[in-house]
């Protein structure tokens, strides 16, 4: 009974770690921008499909594949930035968030055209023994997921508290006029706040696909988990999207094994319009923080 | 109704008349069906979103009900084909009524991801419940009324164009009608109209199960027409693909709504001859269109037309 539990239980927190990183990606550009990337998903789809190419392809070794892959994703964020998002200042929101969905449209055909329609896999980080706890069975690229995971929010959570750019990301977030009013540059901020936000995608892509592999269209589902996961904590709120995001993929991991699989998406969905109809502002945001936000 | 309006329906209905006596291919007309469902379902969305500021990524959600609930009832229950489709509105509009109540007091990204919510456990319902499960289920009747079957693509193309005019005309007449000046007075400011005494929720409930109702149809239409359904073509694709409509058409006009469904229903047609780079130019002329015709492709021809008749007054 606690074997199966726990397995389950790990399982979901795999997952949930992933979700994670693409609710706190939805988190960098709102906090900066307001506007919900909707191309988060394919962040995280390039992570793993360029670290394949890299490592498999190029036969790389492994940290300069992570370097070259996360330096890719990074200009994909700052291409998107520049090409799309800043042109478009000032506009409507929804229109902004249409342009997102138009760039992850065409994400996804540059990644069809490069690398087909197939799954990609490669080698778990580290070769050796599942880990037993209790009688489940943890692998240890699992263990790799979430360790990263918990090492990105730490060294995030020291950027926007201790470094000075961070800082300037977060004062863009509060008061943009007021940002530019003490000399940050706020579209510099904007621009770096997609390079980080691909970035981090592109690390959960990158841990997760020796697990669950990686094709080109694994985005737009990605994309809705991680967006729950963050409107689930409160938009805007790492802590929030971290744990809305375990809680998503324990939630989901849960009901398809003790209910029925083909739920496990609908039992996260109905919790959280639950969540908006009762607590709209999120699970970890106040009232009064939401009514200071634009949207 | 306006001038401009009255002028543009006739255009609208002449275009009908003349088309499959132009082009008669089967593939013409059928790219010219599909056009006109997805009008039916932008039509809707383009009052809730353009006019009544309220955005909504559910409303395959609705287009799914109405299409398995009429089929259904059609085919298992012996039901005539019209009264299941009114069955199908029905059943629509009760289910908007139920999302919207909680809904509509949430904003912007919150409201979004409410109504995706919504529509992706619809979706998922059909996948899970619904009858053939993710394989669909095929012998849906055709449209019939009073013993008249339609079954020629011709007869269809007239059908659902014929129903687009008349959805559109009672459309035109709603936002023109002291409802629709409501409804912009709450797109500009919802605490303004409260103080005068409007009743913004009820308004918001109405057109969101306006705009459910006529999703609905248009999905029952799709059933009796393809008479094949399966839960893929109700998917959050479908809700964003008609969010792609009335942006790219213009969502401030309503004959916005039908230049963007047709656009966005045929490039896709014309784009097969790039084979697999056709997502990549679906995707680039989107990211284009969007960078370069902000306000849509509607609102743009009519501020064009404008400044041409300015000229014209000026040389007077």
């Amino acid at each position: 009974m606690l074997t199966v539990f726990l397995q389950f239980l790990f399982s979901g927190l795999t997952v949930g770690a992933v979700y994670a990183l693409v609710a706190i990606g939805f988190n960098i550009t709102y906090n900066a921008t307001s506007i919900i990337n909707l191309a988060q998903g394919e962040f995280v789809v390039i992570g793993g499909l360029m670290m394949w190419f890299f490592s498999e392809s190029l036969k790389l070794p492994f940290f300069v594949s992570v370097a070259l892959t996360i330096i890719t994703a990074g200009i994909v964020g700052l291409l998107m930035e520049r090409l799309t998002i800043k042109p478009l200042k000032n506009a409507d929101l929804l229109l902004m968030i249409m342009i997102t969905i138009a760039v992850s449209i065409v994400l996804r055909g540059i990644l069809m055209l490069s690398f087909g329609k197939e799954p990609y896999v490669y080698p778990a980080f580290t070769e050796g023994e599942p880990v037993n706890v209790y009688g489940a069975i943890i692998q240890q690229q699992a263990l790799w997921v979430i360790g990263i995971t918990g090492f990105c929010i730490v060294v995030l959570f020291l950027f926007f508290k201790k470094t000075m750019m961070g800082k300037a990301m977060l004062a863009c977030a509060v008061n943009p006029t007021a940002a530019k009013l003490v000399g940050i540059n706020v579209s510099q901020m904007v621009m770096f706040s997609f390079v980080l936000s691909a970035i981090v995608g592109a690390i959960g892509g990158m841990a997760i696909t020796p697990i669950s592999l990686m094709e080109y269209d694994k985005g737009p589902m990605l994309a809705v988990k991680g967006f729950c996961a963050a409107i689930m904590g409160g938009l805007g709120s790492n802590r929030g999207a971290v744990l809305g995001g375990f809680l998503i993929g324990v939630l989901e991991s849960m009901t398809a094994g003790y209910i029925h699989s083909g739920s496990k998406d609908a039992v996260a969905l109905v919790i959280l319009l639950l969540i908006l109809f009762l607590k709209p502002s999120g699970l970890f945001v106040s009232k009064t923080m939401l009514q200071l936000r634009k949207f | 109704m306006k001038k401009e309006d009255f002028l543009s329906l006739l255009v609208l209905i002449f275009l009908v008349v003349l088309l499959p006596a132009i082009s008669g291919n089967t593939y013409t007309l059928t790219v010219g069906i599909f056009s006109g469902i997805n009008a039916l379902v932008a039509i809707g969305l383009c009052i809730l979103m353009g006019y009544a500021g309220q955005v909504s990524l559910g409303q395959a959600g609705f287009y799914g009900i109405g299409a398995y609930i009429s089929s259904v009832l059609s085919l298992h229950a012996g039901f005539p084909v019209v009264i299941s489709i009114i069955c199908g509105m029905i059943v629509a509009a009760f289910a908007a009524v139920i999302l919207a109540v909680p809904a509509l007091r949430l904003k912007g990204h919150y409201l979004a991801v409410a109504t995706l919510g919504f529509g992706e456990i619809i979706y998922i319902i059909l996948n899970e419940w619904g009858p053939g499960g993710p394989s669909g289920f095929g012998d849906i009747p055709h449209f019939g009324f009073l013993g008249y079957a339609i079954d020629s693509t011709k007869g269809y193309f007239y059908l659902i164009w014929g129903i687009v005019a008349i959805v559109m005309f009672f459309s035109i007449n709603l936002i023109q009608s002291r409802t629709g000046r409501a409804l912009r007075a709450i797109h500009d400011s919802e605490l303004a109209c409260n103080a005068m005494g409007l009743n913004v929720a009820g308004i918001k409930i109405k057109v969101f199960i306006l705009s459910a109702v006529y999703a609905s149809l248009a999905g029952s239409l799709y059933a009796h027409y393809v008479t094949f359904i399966s839960p893929s073509s109700f998917s959050l694709f479908y809700s964003i693909l008609v969010l792609m409509m009335v942006i790219v058409g213009g969502m401030t006009n309503l004959w916005g709504a039908i230049v963007g469904a047709v656009v966005i229903t045929v490039l896709p047609e014309l784009l097969r001859k790039f084979e697999e780079l056709d997502v990549l130019v679906y995707g680039l002329i989107l990211t284009l269109s969007l960078l370069f015709f902000r306000k849509g492709l509607v609102p743009i021809l009519i501020d064009r037309i404008k400044k041409l008749r300015g000229f014209a007054v000026a040389k007077h």
